[in-house]
């Protein structure tokens, strides 16, 4: 599904490398976590693949099914089937979420030579989808996450990825900013998501998220570079002895 | 004191090439009063303060710069509701294209026509609004059009109107110049919808004046565009009294000169004006909101919400005013301008400001000028909406609250849908 292979990338404002050469494979169906320290290049990770202002890629590359990532625009990327659900979602006055949401999936569709979707059709999916989310028709009139708290975004977030449908989906930092409550119902929603034909990359600081989006697959980043993977007890591994044991066996 | 050289040659040039209607009916003195005022003040010129932003040469000149006749290709704005549609063809009535303007609660007449006819209540309006809107801010370019206009419409409203009147301005000569005056009277109670649109003439001078007596309601759209060549300096004096309601929205697309003055006095206590403006624009655009909001009754608000989409070096301008008369208590004032320069060639000159003579008021004012938001284009791409169309959303949502402020909504949707087809003819 997502092949990247000894990707180099650096600032493009200054001579500073963040990635060091990632080597990463994610499978249809599965379910890979990145974890790392604070400044480890988890979330240039997610910015890069998703295509945004501000990276230069020096080497390496990124593939999803088959199709080369670094050369789209990111309105390509997503069309062919990449999703990113931001640690921070923008807030948008003056586009409502509606508007918003059927654009954007109109858009991808068109792009892919597919029909657009119809209002009443699309219309039928949001409340469907939404209900599920608990979001409230009230949330779906608003600008895009306009006054919405920590934990609306985070779902609206959800709301678009189960909307959108694609192939191969990023959380970066979706358990930031959210209580237990909230991270159970973004959990679920992304659970409800997962099939063979779809792949996950979730990046996340804390182990926490994982006890409910159980992952099959378990990466540690440092320094811009994955140094260790295993199973999901990886995680819980960090959980309990913290980053330091597994970055000085490693060294 | 008399006005220095130079613009004492510029006003002369300028009326030398007008001829004074001498036989103005009752309309004579206003007018006679008109041409006085025009040459103690003398014409504007680029080293006025209140024409710093916005060189008035062409608005003076003795004759106008010829415009280039556009086909805009879609059908004209307000096409398709209900209306009372009085046709102007570079400044000339045309009645075989007009509507029968016999409409229920409303009193129509042409300007030209009823100069021979005593009608006391515009007597009482024409240039009496102008004049009176040239403190504490000289206008002179209005009292040129009180003294010379060569048309108009006189509209009283006495109920209900049951559909609005559309005062269509058609452009056909190159070099056309015109000068229109309507005077407006809503009485007690009333309520009227007035919509304007077209280029109207290569050059065109004109003046709204809109007296809105206690309770009554005035609502005015209007659309200038798209003719590029065009140039237009047009001034709306309001008066409300107690409890009254003006709105007034107009869309601006293209147009290399149009300065837009709106003077507006609150004189009645709990009266509402609320002035908006969208205006869009490319290359050499250039627009010029001038507003002056006077409180002078307790209790009342009033909103000035003017938004400014430039690109390609185009140039936008807002001087707002609201003034806080002593004793015009609970007052609450809300001015805001902004800009989207969508390229660094384009440019914004603002100068909002507040005078508050009374202590126990509410007024707020912003003016702000940026570029596109990175983050939210970003986030739009993300979810595959193509730069282009993100763009276009984005410059909709700048435009969003100004847009707002047209109560109907077919009328709002309407200016939208204008808009954004304007948006996708420039989509960079």
């Amino acid at each position: 599904m997502l092949n990247i292979k000894n990707l180099h990338v650096k600032l493009e404002e200054e001579d500073k490398p963040i990635l060091k050469g990632v080597d990463l494979t994610v499978e249809a169906g599965k379910v890979h976590a990145i974890m790392g320290p604070n400044g480890s290049g988890k979330s240039t990770l997610s910015y890069v693949l998703s295509g945004r202002d501000g990276y230069e890629v020096t080497d390496g590359s990124a593939h999803l099914r088959g199709a080369d990532l670094l050369g789209m625009d990111p309105e390509e990327r997503a069309a062919a089937g990449l999703f990113l659900a931001f640690q921070y979602p923008v807030e948008i006055p003056g586009v409502g979420n509606m508007t918003f949401l059927r654009t954007a999936v109109n858009a991808q569709r068109k792009a892919r030579g597919e029909e657009e979707m119809d209002a009443a059709t699309f219309l039928k999916e949001v409340r469907a989808r939404a209900r599920d989310l608990q979001i409230d028709a009230e949330m779906l009139k608003r600008p895009v996450n306009m006054g919405f708290s920590g934990g609306e975004k985070k779902r609206n977030e959800i709301l678009q990825m189960a909307m959108l449908e694609p192939r191969m989906c990023i959380l970066d930092e979706t358990d930031s900013g959210l209580d237990v409550d909230a991270m159970k119902l973004v959990a679920d929603g992304v659970n409800a998501l997962r099939s063979p034909d779809r792949g996950f990359l979730v990046i996340t600081h804390y182990q926490r998220l994982l006890d409910h989006i159980v992952p099959d697959v378990v990466h540690i980043m440092a320094d811009g570079r994955i140094v260790k993977t295993g199973g999901a007890d990886l995680a819980l591994e960090v959980e309990q002895n913290g980053y330091a044991d597994i970055l000085a066996e490693v060294a | 004191m008399a006005a220095p050289q130079v613009r004492q040659d510029v006003t002369e040039g300028r009326l030398s090439a007008l001829a004074f209607p001498q036989a103005a009916g009752w309309t004579l003195p206003a007018r006679q009063g008109a041409l006085a005022r025009v040459r103690a003040m003398g014409l504007p010129g680029r080293r006025d303060e209140y024409w710093r932003f916005t060189d008035p040469a062409t608005l003076t000149a003795a004759e106008p710069q010829a415009a280039r006749l556009f086909e805009p290709g879609e059908s004209a704005p307000f096409s398709t509701m209900d209306r009372v549609q009085l046709v102007f063809v570079d400044g000339v009535f045309d009645a075989g294209a007009s509507d029968d303007p016999a409409l229920a609660g409303v009193e129509i007449s042409r300007l030209a026509e009823a100069q021979d006819q005593d009608i006391h209540w515009a007597r009482d309006i024409y240039g009496v609004l102008e004049a009176h809107g040239q403190t504490p801010v000289e206008r002179p370019l209005a009292a040129l059009n009180t003294a010379f206009a060569t048309d108009g419409v006189l509209i009283r409203v006495t109920g209900q109107a049951s559909k609005p009147v559309n005062l269509v301005y058609l452009h056909c000569s190159e070099t056309s110049d015109a000068i229109l005056h309507h005077v407006i009277r809503l009485e007690q109670g009333a309520d009227l919808t007035l919509l304007e649109n077209g280029p109207a003439a290569a050059r065109f001078n004109k003046v709204m004046e809109v007296d809105v007596a206690d309770g009554a309601a005035f609502h005015h759209v209007r659309t200038q565009g798209r003719d590029h060549d065009r140039r237009a300096v047009t001034h709306v004096f309001a008066r409300l009294g107690e409890s009254s309601t003006f709105k007034s929205f107009t869309m601006t697309a293209n147009g290399i000169l149009t300065r837009n003055e709106c003077i507006i006095e609150l004189t009645g206590d709990n009266a509402v004006a609320h002035v908006a403006g969208a205006a869009v624009g490319d290359g050499t655009f250039h627009h010029d909101d001038t507003v002056f909001v006077t409180h002078d009754a307790e209790n009342c608000e009033s909103r000035q919400v003017f938004k400014k989409v430039l690109r390609n070096g185009a140039t936008g301008v807002f001087q707002g005013k609201i003034l806080v008369q002593p004793g015009a208590q609970k007052t609450d004032g809300y001015q805001i301008s902004q800009s989207l320069l969508l390229d660094e060639d384009s440019q914004f000159l603002a100068k909002p400001e507040l005078e508050i003579y009374a202590d126990d008021v509410a007024c707020s004012h912003g003016s702000t000028s940026g570029a596109i938001d990175e983050e939210a284009l970003f986030y739009l791409r993300s979810r595959g909406v193509p730069k282009g169309e993100a763009t276009n959303l984005l410059v909709l949502s700048f435009l969003a609250e100004a847009i707002e402020e047209i109560e109907r909504e077919e009328i709002r949707e309407e200016i939208l849908d204008r808009l954004a087809a304007w948006l996708e003819r420039h989509r960079s």
